[in-house]
């Protein structure tokens, strides 16, 4: 299976709210990054018609690091 | 004493330029910016003709991400407000935390954003309708984003009265400063020049079908048929008077007086409310009519509409008891912009001692017995002028702009 990466995750929010994530922030949380609710929301929207897996809110929100997201999306993508 | 509201910057967006200078150079030439629909292919609908603002570049005021966000007619929003701020040499930072806010006009919201959702709604269902489209079609949606974008964090508000809503604006920014804040960020924008926008304007029956730019929004004329639809609005820096000489900005001038009424409803045997709104706006400015030096009118280009008009102007001023005019009629009616648009051109018509003419050039039914600036500009010292608008399903509102005093 394939993948969820740190460009895909760039791109995607980028793609979401006009953003793209630059590389070295692993650890901080995506609301310190300039990415507010919506840009979340949209993002999961998009990974879920790109990769076919539920991001629902308390998976992925504003909270959340780079790092996490990442782990979340490629265990999700394992578990289909 | 009663604090009183000066306005010390204007940002303008309008279908004849981006910019204050170049929004009035058109106006008191009398220019004609409607023409053909571009933003859509309209050949298939009735009205053809709007007042677009043509060149007008998003990434130039718009930060980038905030773009694909929002709708135009929050773009259009933020870069008047940016340039209002700019103008008025203002620091909404120097102010306490909760000491500046931003009150605009709304009536379309984001149709365009809206547009594209539904589309995608209906082609590839409700999975790829974007997250976005809950702020960007909301009336309030320009306020938040000002507010976010400038830090204006004191009490922000949006009035949704359609083309009274500029004025309403102003009403509620004054209320502000005398309840304490010390700048307000108000005015309004709008651009609805998409098919379902257009569609939605069509039904209210009022909206020229002529394909002649220049004959096409003929407020007052006899051959009036409508009004031609537009885009853009203006922002404005709204301090007081004291705020304003502290900081050695000359006020364009004040917002003197403010009054809104709502007409009755059909049947009940009472009069539209505009001519009592007029009347409550120059009480409220402690200014008599012989003060009063110009009119910029409502102006729909619809006889019934014109005739009401006329009929308020002459019960408060006399048959051809003051200057009219509409500049409106050389870029269309904005609605939630327009009445902005009106007040920032009073006040340039103020600082130039000029009224700008209405274009189309045409005379004005004699029967109004209004004194219309119609093919050129008439010198004249301007001690206040009296803005009206009309917002459709019933909303009047009138303000008294007044010239600046001289040094206190």
């Amino acid at each position: 299976m394939a993948n969820f990466t740190f460009d895909d995750l760039s791109r995607i929010l980028r793609d979401s709210a006009g953003l793209a994530l630059d590389p070295g922030h692993d650890d901080t949380p995506l609301a310190d990054l300039g990415y507010e609710s919506l840009a979340v929301l949209e993002f999961a929207s998009r990974v879920k018609k790109q990769y076919g897996v539920a991001l629902p809110d308390e998976a992925v929100d504003v909270s959340h690091t780079p790092r996490e997201i990442l782990t979340t999306v490629n265990e999700r993508l394992g578990l289909t | 004493m009663t604090v009183r509201a000066m306005v010390t910057g204007l940002g303008v967006v309008a279908p004849a330029g981006v910019g204050a200078e170049a929004f009035w150079a058109a106006a008191r030439a009398g220019h004609c910016a409607l023409g053909p629909i571009t933003r859509f292919d309209a050949a298939a609908y009735p009205v053809r003709l709007a007042g677009e603002v043509a060149t007008f570049d998003a990434a130039a005021f718009v930060p980038g991400p905030v773009i694909p966000q929002t709708d135009r007619f929050t773009h259009l929003g933020l870069a008047a407000a940016a340039m209002a701020l700019a103008d008025a040499r203002a620091n909404p930072a120097d102010l306490p935390e909760y000491g500046s806010a931003v009150v605009t006009g709304a009536s379309s919201g984001g149709t365009e954003f809206g547009q594209h959702e539904i589309e995608r709604l209906w082609r590839e269902g409700p999975g790829s309708v974007g997250a976005y489209q809950s702020i960007a079609w909301f009336y309030a949606a320009t306020t938040g984003q000002v507010s976010i974008r400038h830090k204006l964090r004191g009490p922000c508000g949006v009035l949704a009265t359609e083309q009274a809503a500029g004025l309403d604006a102003l009403g509620e920014a004054r209320r502000m400063l005398r309840s304490g804040v010390r700048l307000v960020l108000a005015g309004g924008t709008d651009a609805s020049l998409c098919p379902y926008g257009l569609v939605a304007q069509l039904s209210t029956g009022l909206l020229s079908a002529a394909s002649d730019p220049s004959a096409a929004y003929l407020p007052f004329s006899p051959a009036a048929g409508g009004y031609v639809p537009g885009e853009g609005g203006a922002m404005m820096v709204i301090e007081r008077a004291d705020d304003a000489a502290a900081r050695g900005i000359a006020p364009y001038g004040e917002i003197a007086g403010y009054a809104a009424t709502f007409d009755p409803p059909p049947g009940s045997g009472r009069g539209p409310g505009l001519v009592r709104a007029a009347m409550l706006a120059l009480r409220d400015a402690d200014v008599p009519p012989s003060e009063i030096d110009v009119v910029f009118a409502d102006a729909m280009g619809a006889p019934a509409w014109d005739s009401a008009e006329a009929a308020a102007i002459s019960a408060v001023f006399g048959p051809h008891g003051v200057p009219v005019t509409a500049p409106k009629a050389g870029s269309g009616r904005s609605y939630a912009g327009g009445a902005s648009l009106d007040v920032a051109c009073a006040l340039l018509s103020i600082r130039a001692g000029l009224i700008p003419p209405t274009p189309g050039g045409g005379r004005p039914d004699p029967r109004y017995a209004i004194d219309l600036v119609s093919r050129q500009p008439r010198k004249q010292r301007i001690r206040a002028a009296l803005v009206l608008a009309r917002g459709y399903g019933g909303f009047n509102a009138a303000v008294v702009v007044r010239a600046p005093s001289r040094p206190e």
